[in-house]
């Protein structure tokens, strides 16, 4: 019996299992999915937590509900993957052999990447929104914060969704102004990027709303170190910004496993073919979602695209065929804009974010870089399809490659 | 598009003035396009040059990161060598294109 073995069941894993699963012969190929953690968390909700919309259990479910039956799957961490000889090592000792290994481990957050980070402040006055202990410990404090200096930084590039540190601001906007104390705090927008983001016509839209809703933009600030007794962030070229809240997205990199296995980059992610998504360096592995280091954002819809392009390369994998499905780096993220309006961003490694509609049928169409009720209904409605249409693997009514239709290069 | 001349040779760059072609590029040019951003080369600047042209050669991403990690400099060095937005400077003076760390 032939060998895939998934590592990492979250967004990535969980849908190559379902894909997998129902096109191959059970009798002819085993699947395994290897996870260290029995929680499946929708991450994009993880942003609502600390304004009070979502909670909890709008957010956890667990791994289990979504890996369809005929899979095996073992939930422990791994000491190492031996590519060269096919195997992977788990913590308890035991051997797994394979004739296929999908990596699908994601990002996480580093906040001891920081010098200062996760001192005597951590979780006192610096909040991350980027895990769930975080976006919980951050919704206790605003219950009772009155107010101050507002600080939202980004530690460093690359980081997951690209655009949820400024759907935080957005929303802090609107839930200062609902609560009343909007006059009282001052939010500032620290950021590593010349500008709100670096793709020129969605940065010329994002920085008039941050203009818009009197939202500082500080730019070109790459963090060095916190100074908790003088309650400051610390830039390399040593500017120096206080703060009475700090909230902020640490260092991502992949995870240990790929650094143990001497599989990644100084990040630990996996230098991976952008177009075919195998691995650069061992032929019978392949990588997706956001351990990965194609140069697309590392976002869901990233994953979900990425993942029907992989499943034909493996097809043809498997058959001996060339894969010949090449992805394009197609990302789609709604943008929360606060007071229930939100944008949407459409792009691929060649295409910036344009203006123009995006048609969805049935549903659509949503109004690119434009900030409409639909678009927030579109974000919204996606933790549904998260949970019902996306991680089982089924088809939606959108291509995977991205589509001119709709867009516009001269508005 | 534009050209410009450096160290007597004409090579194509982008309006912002990064190099189309970074094969065009040599440490003399590299010496040129440095004094038009008011700085002068010493052997550790052009090592740091050296380090981020093979990353990019091997169709590495950039991070300011990865070059405090090189051996070469670290992060704050970094700055000191290309004050300001180091990567972009360092990699405009290397012939490299412009980094688009933001996806
Ligand atoms: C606050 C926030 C907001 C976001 N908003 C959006 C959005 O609006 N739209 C969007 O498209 N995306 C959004 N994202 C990004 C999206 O959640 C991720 O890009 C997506 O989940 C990536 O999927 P993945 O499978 O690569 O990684 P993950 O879903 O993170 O899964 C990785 C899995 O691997 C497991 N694992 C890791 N290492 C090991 C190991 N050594 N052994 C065993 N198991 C291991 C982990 O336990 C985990 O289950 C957001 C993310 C955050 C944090």
């Amino acid at each position: 019996m032939k060998k895939i073995i998934i590592l990492g069941g979250g967004t990535a894993g969980t849908i190559m299992a379902n894909k997998l699963r129902k096109a191959l012969e059970r009798n002819e190929w085993k699947i395994t999915v290897i996870d260290k953690h029995r929680t499946h968390y929708y991450q994009p909700g993880f942003l609502f937590i600390p304004f009070g919309i979502y909670n909890r259990q709008d957010v956890v479910k667990p791994k289990m509900d979504f890996i369809p039956a005929g899979v095996e799957v073992l939930f422990t961490d791994v000491d190492c993957i031996h590519a060269d000889n096919s195997e992977l090592v788990l913590t308890d000792g035991t051997i797994m052999k394979y004739d296929i290994l999908i990596i699908a481990t994601g990002a996480q957050t580093r906040p001891d990447q920081i010098p200062g980070l996760t001192e005597k402040l951590w979780y006192k006055k610096i909040y991350d929104f980027y895990t769930i202990e975080g976006a919980l410990a951050l919704r206790e404090f605003l219950k009772k914060w009155e107010g101050g200096n507002l600080i939202i930084n980004i530690a460093d590039m690359p980081y997951k969704c690209p655009v949820a540190p400024l759907e935080f601001a957005f929303l802090a906007d609107e839930y200062f102004t609902k609560i009343g104390i909007r006059k009282k705090v001052n939010i500032k927008y620290v950021t590593p990027l010349s500008g709100a983001f670096t793709k020129p016509r969605a940065t010329r839209m994002l920085s008039d709303l941050l203009v818009e809703k009197n939202i500082e933009i500080i730019p070109d600030f790459y963090l060095e170190r916190v100074d908790n007794d003088k309650q400051t962030i610390v830039s390399y070229d040593g500017r120096e910004i206080p703060f009475d809240l700090l909230t902020i997205v640490p260092v991502n990199m992949g995870d240990e496993v790929i650094a143990r296995s001497g599989m990644g980059d100084d990040l630990n992610y996996v230098p991976t073919d952008k177009h075919t998504l195998q691995s650069k360096n061992f032929e019978n592995v392949f990588v997706i979602g956001d351990a990965s280091d194609i140069p697309t954002s590392k976002a869901g819809s990233v994953a979900h695209f990425s993942a029907e392009i992989l499943f034909e390369n493996l097809m043809s994998y498997i058959e001996g065929r060339p894969m010949l499905a090449k992805f394009d780096g197609h990302a789609n993220c709604y943008i929360e804009t606060g007071f229930g309006k939100g944008s949407l961003i459409d792009f691929n490694y060649d295409t910036e974010p344009l203006p123009g509609t995006f048609p969805l049928p049935g549903i659509g169409p949503f109004g690119l870089l434009k900030n409409t009720k639909t678009n927030h209904y579109g974000k919204i409605m996606f933790r549904w399809i998260y949970w019902h249409i996306l991680l089982k693997g089924k088809e939606m009514p959108i291509e995977p490659l991205m589509t001119m239709a709709g867009k516009c290069k001269k508005c | 598009m534009a050209s410009k001349t450096y160290a007597g040779k004409t090579v194509e760059v982008t309006d912002e003035g990064y190099f189309v072609n970074s094969s065009d590029w040599t440490v003399e040019m590299a010496h040129e396009i440095a004094k038009e951003e008011g700085l002068s080369l010493t052997d550790k600047h052009v090592a740091v040059l050296n380090f981020i042209r093979d990353k990019h050669a091997k169709g590495e991403v950039l991070t300011i990161r990865a070059i405090g990690k090189s051996g070469i400099v670290d992060i704050k060095g970094f700055y000191e060598l290309f004050p300001g937005s180091p990567l972009k400077l360092a990699s405009k003076i290397a012939g490299i294109p412009k980094p688009s760390s933001c996806v």
